[in-house]
């Protein structure tokens, strides 16, 4: 039972959390936008890769930074995210959910492939020099941009949390997502606060995507192995639900890593859907029940 | 019977082309047209009658195409035998699916999200399990002959295609005329209002995906029969749960012909875009994404839906240039 000591099982779930912790910005975003649009975004995944390549070439062709570029790209997929929505989803979906559903999936396939047809399927990766550099905790070694993004995470929740509840704009994205007709009715523009989620959701991916790159690779679908584990995470955790979303995000980290440990890397995954099957089937809600 | 004849004359001029046309690339686009039309007939049952949109119909595909391929390759089961076997699976797949996920009553987002998530965990079990030749795949053994279901002919291969997607066809019909079309459309339009009128929303869902996943199944089936290969990225690869949704959307998504309309006009678009360019990785799936987006956009009734939009329009201009004409002629 070498494999369940404890020297062996505290750094697994450690390393969890900090996965989790990734996984979470994802998340975000799209419970974010689930909560007041009431759709899933399917174009969240393809929205990494596009912004994972982003960092990618702003650090190989411009010299920049991952932890630089995330001041630029964050507000830049922002603009990308609210023109989408305003311009497209929006305009194209005729304010039906199932349409909706529909056109995200056909700019998911239009982004994953044009970044296909554009980089081909190439695994390209940074080098920076701080990418295998480790922290000390003194029981452990985690490696420095896991515990960056791990820290990263918080402030952007934090952020979020600001704007929801401290500005005019989030208390109008708060108010269409409890009540659309009731806002519509005292002139908050919903159109406008449709986009300015999406915009944040996006915004949230950009984030992730600087975070990652440091020791991730990128590639044209690489987004969706991240997508898929944040639908199960903001399944579980509740749809629209933020808290949820972060609680949910690093369990799901911390059971990936030490199901990875337990039955190998590929099986894990299967462990991730399975959980996400159970709790669709029998809690749509998720555990914490957040709407109904 | 009722509405069958246009179904018939369809059936029948498209029969005739392998007299008029010979070359085997054609007869192939063709082929693997008609196979995504068929697919995409078993995604309209049950997201164009019943409003329920998957976005993993490769799980019923797949299924379909593994249990053909490995009843034949490990078992030594007759081809046409397991080809019946496949189509029963995909059946019983949905029949599993529908039940877990309409018992927990999941709509809209929710169900998509679900059939997706039994799709990509059959493609990860797929690619692992030794049953299915894991990464390597399944290779059926080139035999011809009638009795393997293997034929020399691309000829013969489009008969059998178009003979399914004729009772593919016929199906959709069948159902459009009979008490459970309507209960379908009911459901589509407005679930808690068709429950109060005494429908069983639950069980005349399920009964769809039955229905939708065994024609889909048939599409895998004869994927494997044609191509003799099957591994774990086509078969439960995200392209035909695409493919499957986009040519009834397309096509006119509730609509007897939609999907075929659509397979023929989405892969004609794949093909041109191919001959442009040649042949580079996802330009093909470029446009049907940007296809997808425009068509909801402009005409959502699809192409049939622009056609009736763009009949009646003239149909009125029609009149009105008439009794303008007239009174002209009284003044």
């Amino acid at each position: 039972m070498s494999v369940l000591s404890s020297a062996i099982l505290f750094p697994a779930v450690l390393n969890g959390l900090l996965t989790g912790a990734v996984y979470a910005l994802v998340a975000l975003g799209l419970t974010l936008i689930y909560g007041v649009l009431h759709i899933i975004n399917f174009a969240h995944g393809a929205l990494l890769s596009a912004a994972m390549f982003a960092a990618f070439f702003a650090f190989r062709l411009l010299g920049i930074d991952p932890y630089v570029a995330v001041f630029l790209l964050a507000p830049l997929f922002f603009a990308f995210g609210y023109a989408l929505q305003r311009f497209i989803i929006g305009p194209a979906s005729h304010r039906n959910d199932r349409n909706m559903l529909l056109v995200t999936l056909g700019i998911a396939v239009v982004i994953e492939n044009a970044l296909l047809y554009a980089f081909r399927a190439d695994t390209r990766t940074i080098d920076v020099p701080y990418a295998f550099e480790t922290v000390n905790f003194g029981f452990t070694f985690l490696a420095v941009p896991r515990v960056i993004g791990f820290a990263a995470v918080f402030v952007v929740a934090l952020a979020l949390w600001l704007i929801m509840n401290c500005t005019d704009i989030g208390r109008a994205i708060r108010a269409v997502a409890k009540e659309r007709l009731g806002a519509e009715l005292v002139g908050i523009d919903v159109a406008h606060v449709y986009a300015m989620t999406f915009g944040l959701g996006t915004a949230c991916v950009a984030v992730a995507a600087c975070l990652l790159i440091p020791n991730y690779y990128v590639n044209p679908s690489v987004g969706n192995a991240f997508v898929l584990v944040a639908f199960t995470i903001v399944v579980l955790g509740g749809m629209g639900s933020v808290p949820g979303a972060l609680i949910g995000a690093l369990l799901i980290g911390v059971v990936e890593s030490l199901s990875g440990l337990l039955l190998g890397e590929s099986l894990g995954q299967v462990g991730i859907f399975v959980i996400f099957i159970a709790v669709l089937l029998v809690r749509p809600n998720g555990l914490f029940g957040a709407r109904a | 019977m009722k509405g069958l004849a246009p179904i018939v004359a369809v059936i029948a001029v498209l029969a005739a082309v392998p007299f008029i046309v010979q070359s085997n690339a054609t007869l192939n686009f063709l082929v693997v047209s008609l196979m995504v039309a068929l697919a995409g007939q078993g995604w309209n049952i049950l997201g164009g009658y019943a409003g329920q949109y998957s976005f993993g119909h490769a799980a019923f595909f797949g299924t379909g195409a593994y249990v053909t391929a490995i009843l034949q390759v490990r078992y030594g089961v007759n081809a046409w035998v397991g080809f019946a076997a496949g189509i029963a699976a995909g059946a019983a797949l949905g029949a599993v699916i529908g039940a877990l996920a309409f018992r927990s009553g999941l709509r809209g987002s929710y169900f998509a999200l679900v059939t997706l998530a039994f799709a990509e965990v059959l493609r990860i079990l797929a690619s692992v399990a030794p049953i299915t030749g894991a990464g390597v795949g399944t290779l059926i053994k080139l035999d011809l002959g009638a009795q393997t279901f293997q034929f020399q002919s691309r000829a013969v291969f489009y008969w059998v295609i178009l003979g399914l997607v004729g009772v593919s066809l016929a199906a959709a019909r069948l159902i459009e005329h009979s008490r459970l079309g309507v209960w379908l459309i009911a459901v589509r339009e407005n679930e808690d209002a068709a429950e109060a009128l005494g429908v069983n929303a639950r069980s005349v869902k399920s009964l769809a995906m039955v229905i939708s996943g065994a024609i889909t199944a048939a599409a895998g089936c004869f994927y494997a029969q044609y191509f003799l290969f099957v591994d774990s990225g086509i078969a439960y690869g995200t392209w035909i749960s695409i493919e499957a949704l986009l040519t009834p959307i397309i096509g006119g998504v509730g609509t007897v012909f939609g999907p075929l309309l659509g397979a023929l006009v989405v892969k004609s678009l794949g093909e041109g875009a191919k001959l442009v360019t040649g042949d580079v990785p996802g330009l093909d799936l470029i446009l049907y994404g940007a296809v997808l987006v425009l068509v909801i956009w402009f005409t959502p009734g699809g192409l049939i839906g622009g056609f009736a939009q763009l009949r009646k329009r003239l149909m009125r201009s029609a009149t009105r240039a008439a009794a303008s004409i007239q009174e002209a002629g009284h003044g």
